[in-house]
Order: structure tokens, then sequence, then C-alpha cells
């Protein structure tokens, strides 16, 4: 039996990634406008991706691609191995959110298992597993509240905690940092670190101080994209990615890796 | 003595109202209108607060003004107006529907033109049939008391598929209408499901336009579900209150201009208004009583 594994010894975790979306030369837009130029980019099922760049640089199109909400104008997007109705999970902007629509927290949250189940009711089973997760999230006293009662922070825990319920291969993060507040925050960034374990995270964010500190890769997206295969990356590398957005360290320091700045709001926890 | 004799009078004057319902009930037509009611109470309910949860309120209303112009033409042509205005009806609906996910036309330009067009076919049509248009009045205002039997059966079985495919597909639909993009992400057959509810709401307009009329469909379709929301934030529980509201307003629409000798679709929209008047204020008073006992805690 040729099944005795040699490859587990060796220590590298890159080996045994297998590749979930792989991007091919692709362009994407709107109409007669190309946002995104020749792009290639292949996720692995514990990459940890940080997608950072200017405003209209196209990292929203990026997203759109993955998730096949927008077909490549050129180029293909591939999914490798895997139910591609649970391939996914996406925390949208909350801000595009219509808040007056009559769905309660617990709809929403359940609503990720939606795609599995194939259009039938939840069983008990569904509805435990979303008490879990909201209990994850810090929510369950909010469940039966709709979303026009709940507070934009709350909404994301809400959107979150249905991006995970069904343990998707990819979660994808919007601009996670528009409505999270400093304790939350902190949560998030742990909660992910615990997912990563179980699947690939993308997070889209013009906030790179933060998540520089957390990710282990770097995407860098105006029109086209760099692979930064690394989460220290300096000012001349931005500038040298056609990536022009300002870290808060000046200069050619290295921009890396731990949260320092968040520790210290935490005293009272 | 005199209390005796006022109370006796009030005794009398409400046998004597609910012998004249059951005696109203010997006529077929108001047994036809009372059941038409109740439809019109349960498809409206249910497809209205979809309406009013997606905000599709104004393009219900170019769907409505469309189907005008398929009433114009099937007069025209001497064949079943609810017929041309159910095919109208469908196609612009369709017509949106797409307009909307594929072109770059403005949705609610889009809307604008469908509505005015439709009108426009209708009237020019309705111009060159020879002769007087007798019904023509009862396209536009709604006459309920003279719903007929083919009336009846199409709003009934249009209230079983609604029923149907509600009950079967309701986290479907309030997943996609919630979240449009995410079901597409998720691989969930959005187009279909759009499609299919888009067609039900317009067969649900044309089938309610002999309840109330082309004019009035549209508040049928919006004040019992607004009324509803007033109390809930629950999409399964609004279709249940709106048909609910639906059912006591056009109930007692029919009565009261059954006895005042005033249209019927009018009559019922005005209940509804009222309806929704005093929900409001009970629902204002339970707020700033909520309120108070906050404060008081």
């Amino acid at each position: 039996m040729p099944g005795k594994l040699p490859v587990l010894h060796i220590k590298s975790y890159r080996l045994l990634m297998t590749e979930i979306v792989e991007i091919k030369n692709a362009s994407a837009g709107y109409n007669a406008d190309v946002v995104l130029r020749n792009i290639s980019l292949s996720i692995h099922d514990s990459d940890y991706i940080g997608v950072i760049g200017p405003n209209g640089g196209g990292k929203t199109t990026l997203v759109k691609l993955i998730m096949g909400l927008l077909p490549p104008m050129q180029g293909e997007v591939i999914y490798h191995n895997g139910d591609k109705r649970n391939m996914i999970g996406y925390l949208p902007q909350v801000s595009k959110t219509d808040r007056s629509f009559p769905i309660t927290v617990n709809e929403v949250v359940l609503s990720g298992l939606m795609s599995i189940k194939g259009g039938a009711g939840y069983n008990r089973k569904d509805k435990e597993r979303a008490l879990e997760i909201m209990e994850l999230m810090g929510i369950t006293a909010l469940r039966k509240k709709s979303i026009g009662e709940i507070s934009g922070g709350q909404m994301q825990r809400a959107f979150l905690g249905r991006a995970i319920i069904s343990e998707p291969r990819l979660l994808i993060l919007d601009e996670p940092n528009t409505f999270v507040d400093n304790k939350f925050e902190h949560d998030l960034y742990e909660l992910l670190r615990q997912l990563n374990h179980k699947m690939a995270i993308m997070i889209v964010s013009h906030d790179v101080g933060t998540i520089t500190s957390y990710v282990k890769t770097i995407a860098c997206v105006n029109r086209n994209l760099h692979y930064h295969p690394s989460n220290i990356i300096t000012q001349s590398q931005l500038t040298a990615y056609n990536c022009p957005i300002q870290l808060i360290t000046h200069g050619d320091v290295p921009h890396t890796v731990l949260g320092e700045h968040h520790h210290h709001d935490h005293k009272h926890d | 003595m005199f209390h005796t004799q006022c109370l006796e009078n009030i005794i009398t004057t409400i046998i004597n109202m609910t012998e004249s319902i059951f005696h109203l009930f010997e006529y077929e037509f108001f047994r036809n209108a009372v059941f038409a009611a109740l439809l019109a109470s349960l498809t409206c309910g249910v497809i209205g607060s979809y309406i009013v949860a997606k905000r599709m309120v104004f393009i219900s209303g170019g769907i409505t003004h469309a189907s005008f112009g398929g009433i114009g033409i099937a007069y025209y042509l001497g064949l079943n107006p609810i017929l041309g205005a159910a095919v109208f009806s469908i196609l612009s609906a369709l017509g949106i529907e797409y307009v909307s996910g594929k072109t770059n036309v403005r949705e609610d330009s889009a809307i604008g033109i469908l509505w005015s067009l439709g009108m426009a076919v209708g009237i020019i049509f309705v111009f060159m049939t020879p002769g007087y248009a007798p019904n023509l009045m009862s396209y536009l205002f709604g006459s309920i008391l003279t719903v007929g039997k083919i009336d009846l059966w199409l709003m009934t079985a249009l209230s079983a598929v609604i029923l149907v495919f509600f009950v079967r597909f309701y986290h479907s639909i309030l997943f996609i209408a919630f979240d449009e993009e995410y079901a597409r992400s998720h691989r969930v057959s959005v187009n279909l499901f759009k499609y299919v509810l888009i067609s039900l709401v317009a067969l649900t307009i044309v089938l309610n336009i002999r309840v109330v009329g082309i004019i009035l469909v549209i508040s049928f379709l919006t004040i019992p579900q607004s009324t509803a929301n007033l109390f809930t934030n629950n999409l399964k529980r609004m279709m249940i209150y709106a048909t609910i509201i639906g059912v006591i307003g056009s109930l007692s629409g029919i009565y009261i201009s059954y006895y005042m000798n005033i249209p019927s679709g009018a009559t019922i929209i005005f209940v509804f208004v009222i309806i929704f008047g005093i929900a409001k204020a009970i629902q204002t008073g339970m707020v700033e009583w909520g309120i108070r006992k906050q404060i008081r805690q």
C-alpha cells in the first residue's frame, strides 16, 4: 500500500494545502468599463488573505468575481472540488442593506443554510446550530428582534453568523471594520483566527494597519493584482505594486504583524 | 323605564341588522361578493406583504396600469377583458423584471414608460371600439357586487397556487427577497424565483381588478399590509395579519356600500384607511405606554 503518506513528515503545511478557487488571467468589469485587467490569484484552504487597495481600484469587483456574481470578460474562475452552493460565505457591507425589511436576526442566521437545504424548511438540528452560532456571535438575546431594531455592529454579527453557519470553504469579509466597535474587533479577529483552521479567509479593507496584523498574505488590488506572499509589507513595495495607499508607519519601515495597539483597550473586560 | 326602552331599541336594531345580513345572503350576487372579498384578502394579503417588504409598490402600480392596455385590446377584439389584462400585465411584469436585471435603463423610468403606454393603448382601443363600453367603469373602479362564477373560480385557483408556492418555498422567498446577491453567490436560482413571483404579482393584480378596480387595487395591496407592519416585523405574520385586516375591511366595506348605496371598491379602501388610522393610534399608544413603563422601572 502506498498509503503511508510520507508527505506528512514534511513540516511545510503549504504542500498539504488544496486549492479552492483559482482565477486565471481574468479581466472583469461593468458594461464597457474594464476594472480588473488580466489578474491571477489562487486561494488555498488555509489561506488568510488581506485585500488592500485604493477606492475604485477593484476590490469589490474582485469579490464579485470570486463569488460568481460577475462573469469574467476574459480568462476564467475555476472552483476546485466542492459543492458550489456552499463554496463561499460572505459578509457584505452592512450599509447596503434595507434595514426595514421584515426579517429577524434568527432568520438571517438560518438563511445561511438555505442553499444546502435546497429550499426546504429548517429542522430542529438547523435551529440548534443557529442558536450555537448566535451564542458565538453574542447575539442570542437579539434573535427575535427584526434587523431594523439592532445596531450596525450587531447586524454585522448576524451577517457573519449567516456566513459561517454552513461552514463554507472560503469566508469573504467586505470592509468588516466599518461598524465594528473596539470590543468586538478584538473578538472578531480572534474568531477569524480560529475559523481559519477550518476555512480560508479573505478580508477586504481600507484599514491596512489593522488587517496586516492578522492576515497571512496580502493582495494589492489597483486595476491589476499583486500577490504579496507575506503580511509584512513596506511603503516602497506598495509603490512598486502600483498600490497608492498610505501605511500608518511612514518611510521604509516594514509594517509588521503584532496588533499591539489593540491590547490596551481590553483591561476592563 | 327610559333605559329599558333604549336598550330594547338597540337590541331590536342589532337583530334587524343581523337579520338583514342573513337576508342578503339569500342573493347570489351577495354570496359571490363575500366570497370574492375573502379570496381578494387572501391573495392581496400574501402578495401585498411581499410587495411592501420588497418595496415593489411602484412596480405594482406600473403593472396595474399597463394591464388597461390589455383590457382595451380585448374590448376591441371582443374577447374577455380579464384575459387581455392578464396577458398584458404578465408581459409587462416580466418586461420590467428583465429590464431592471439586464439592461442599463433605470428601473423607475422603465416602469413610468410601461405605466403610461398601457393606459394609452387601452384608451385608444376603447375609443376605436364601436358603441359605448358599459362595463369600462367597473374595470377602473371595480364592482365586487357583479363578480361572476368564472371570476371566483379563477381567484380560487390563484389563491391555491399562491398558498402552495409560499408555504413550500417561504424560506427561499424570504432569503432571496432579503439579500439577492447572497442567494446568487450560493447558486440559488434567483431569476427563476423572481420571474415566478412577479407573474404571481401580475395575476393577483389582474384578478383583483374586478373587485376594487385598476385605480384602487394598489391600496388593497398596501394598506392592510402597512397596518399589519405596525404590529409585526415578521413577514409570515405580516401576511396573516394583512389577510385578516383585508377580510374585516372588505366585508364591512361591502355592507356599508350596499346600505348607503355608494361604490363598493372606494368604500372598501376608505374602511382600510380608517382601520389603518385606528391601528396607528393604538400602536403609538402602545409604544408610549412601553416607554413610560421602562422609565418607571
